[in-house]
């Protein structure tokens, strides 16, 4: 499905900020893997979902989807295999558009734009339906415009949009990091059923330990650019937080000092 | 003075397909871009200078809405391509432009004096020199708000919208960010040389200078039509920016009504547009003052 070989990126070549985000990470993903990948700050979790999106090219490697080496396309030209959810709840939207019309370009994700009406009827309800599905109310407000929703419902719209068109593998980047506890389970509960549903390949980034261990049959520990703990099946079903810490000071030969992910509960 | 008010609706018709023009940059794609300064003389360069040379003024006036197109396509490759700031670019347009005018006219101005134009259909008619300005003038603007309330409602005019909202994210769905700006800006362009072709025409003439202070007054009737009928339904914000650029050009008929002194009339625009711009801010800084000094006990 994915497969990720020695790929190397680094901000700020050639000055004294130089500094090496992915330090030749080689993975591969299973088709029907859901991947929790964790790590301190700085450990390359979001660069590595950057450059699988296209968002910034790699210095060197290679990205495959499905066979096809699309290390070298461009972000937009390879949307049509991805679903994806950031961590900021306003980007994965259009504030100044209605619900209705956001969902509409997310169904056209990867297809030409034409001059047909953006929104065709027998769309319409099948948006209806998928969002009485949400819970959040949002069935009734099709032509509501998005800026008007809370973080955690424009959090679980882009979350429907990244999976309306069923993609390939589905980029979720701390997508729940800036909403509250409640609201963060709530989107955490959708994320995991929509994946259960089409049987989604994803990869998804927190810094919560519990969530990683919770969610998901594959986990990926990042430090430093590269993969130092890979536990996927029965394994990590058994695996506890202290298990965690200790497989990543054994692999990383230093104890583990993010207060970031200690803390987070 | 009945005269006067009809002199400025008919004026603020023929600019209120600038404005629309304007709309599609500032309000749409969410950049100020003033090759608009240069595409409305390119527009009226084009129109004069080939109807002066014996061609049906029609077909003219087409030709200028093409050239305003060509003048967006060049702003937009900058910006898009070249990754030059959208206010630098546009400026970097504005002034090739002006050679480009010159070379168009072949002079600083051309006279279409005595020269059939498209208004002449309606005059031979009978009707006055205003109610030729206001017939076309009217049903062209208004048939470019319904062609581009049609344009933003479709599949293409959607992701156009949206890349002036957030880039990101019509990325993800697979959408390419620059050529949603090159068409916008196209397309802008374009109206802004249809409404310089017309207003050359209504004045029988096109200067290489007549394009000074064109954005500022876009902007002005932007602001004027939001204030008067608000931000409600996007066909009604379109109607609104006809609405906008006629109240402009009558309030600036009657501030020299009163006296004004045509020489001041730009820096009356320039301190209006400056105020409406800063309102929102000052007033939102003023709240905020209000409620640190009430410690605030009642948010």
């Amino acid at each position: 499905m994915l497969k990720v070989t020695k790929l190397i990126k680094s901000f700020n070549r050639g000055t004294p900020n130089e500094k090496l985000a992915l330090d030749g990470i080689s993975l591969v993903i299973r088709p029907g893997d859901f991947v929790t990948v964790i790590g301190g700050n700085g450990a390359g979790k979001s660069t590595l979902l950057n450059c699988v999106a296209g968002v910034f090219p790699p210095d060197s490697g290679k990205i495959l989807i499905d066979d096809a080496d699309v290390t070298r396309l461009s972000e937009h030209n390879r949307a049509k295999y991805l679903g994806r959810v950031f961590q900021d709840p306003m980007m994965g939207t259009a504030a100044d558009m209605t619900i209705e019309e956001n969902l509409a370009l997310a169904n056209r994700r990867g297809t030409r734009r034409t001059l047909r009406w953006q929104i065709q009827a027998d769309e319409r309800k099948r948006y209806k339906e998928m969002l009485a599905e949400l819970n959040l109310g949002l069935e009734d407000r099709l032509t509501s415009r998005v800026g008007l929703l809370s973080g955690g419902q424009r959090q679980a719209l882009t979350l429907l949009m990244a999976t309306l068109r069923v993609p390939k593998l589905l980029l979720l980047d701390e997508h729940t990091a800036a909403l509250d506890p409640k609201t963060a389970e709530t989107v955490l509960d959708l994320t995991e059923k929509y994946i259960k549903q089409s049987a989604l390949t994803a990869l998804m980034v927190t810094h919560n330990m519990r969530n990683a261990l919770r969610y998901g049959n594959r986990l990926l520990m990042m430090h430093n650019g590269r993969a130092v703990v890979d536990v996927a099946g029965e394994a990590k079903q058994i695996l506890e937080v202290n298990d965690l810490m200790r497989l990543f000071e054994r692999s990383a030969g230093e104890e583990l000092a993010s207060d970031r992910m200690l803390l987070a509960d | 003075m009945g005269q006067i008010l009809l002199s400025a609706v008919s004026l603020g018709l023929l600019w209120s397909v600038l404005v629309l023009g304007v709309y599609v940059t500032y309000k749409v794609l969410d950049i100020a871009d003033l090759t608009v300064e240069g595409s409305i003389v390119l527009g009226a360069a084009v129109a004069a200078s080939m109807i002066r040379g014996g061609h049906n003024p029609a077909a003219a006036t087409i030709a200028a809405f093409f050239a305003g197109s060509i003048a967006g396509l060049v702003t937009a490759v900058l910006h898009t391509k070249l990754k030059i700031p959208a206010l630098l670019a546009g400026i970097l347009t504005m002034t090739a432009l002006w050679s480009v005018n010159l070379r168009v006219m072949n002079s600083a101005n051309v006279s279409i004096l005595r020269i059939p134009t498209v208004f002449t259909a309606f005059t031979n008619l009978g009707v006055s020199k205003y109610a030729a300005w206001i017939i076309l003038g009217g049903s062209v603007s208004l048939l470019l708000v319904f062609a581009l309330y049609w344009f933003f409602g479709t599949e293409l005019g959607g992701a156009i919208r949206a890349t002036g909202i957030n880039k990101n994210m019509v990325r993800a769905q697979g959408i390419n960010t620059d050529t949603m700006m090159i068409i916008g800006l196209m397309i802008s362009n374009a109206l802004v040389a249809l409404s310089g072709a017309l207003i050359a025409q209504s004045q029988s003439f096109a200067d290489v200078q007549m394009g000074m202070g064109s954005i500022v007054i876009g902007l002005a009737s932007l602001i004027v039509g939001e204030v008067l009928l608000g931000r409600r339904f996007f066909l009604v914000r379109l109607l609104s920016v006809i609405f906008g650029a006629v109240v402009y050009r009558v309030i600036i008929a009657l501030v020299m009504e009163f006296g004004m002194v045509p020489n001041d009339l730009k820096l009356f625009t320039a301190i209006t547009v400056t105020v409406a711009l800063s309102v929102p801010y000052i007033s939102a800084a003023v709240k905020q003052r209000a409620g640190a000094r009430d410690g605030g006990g009642h948010a």
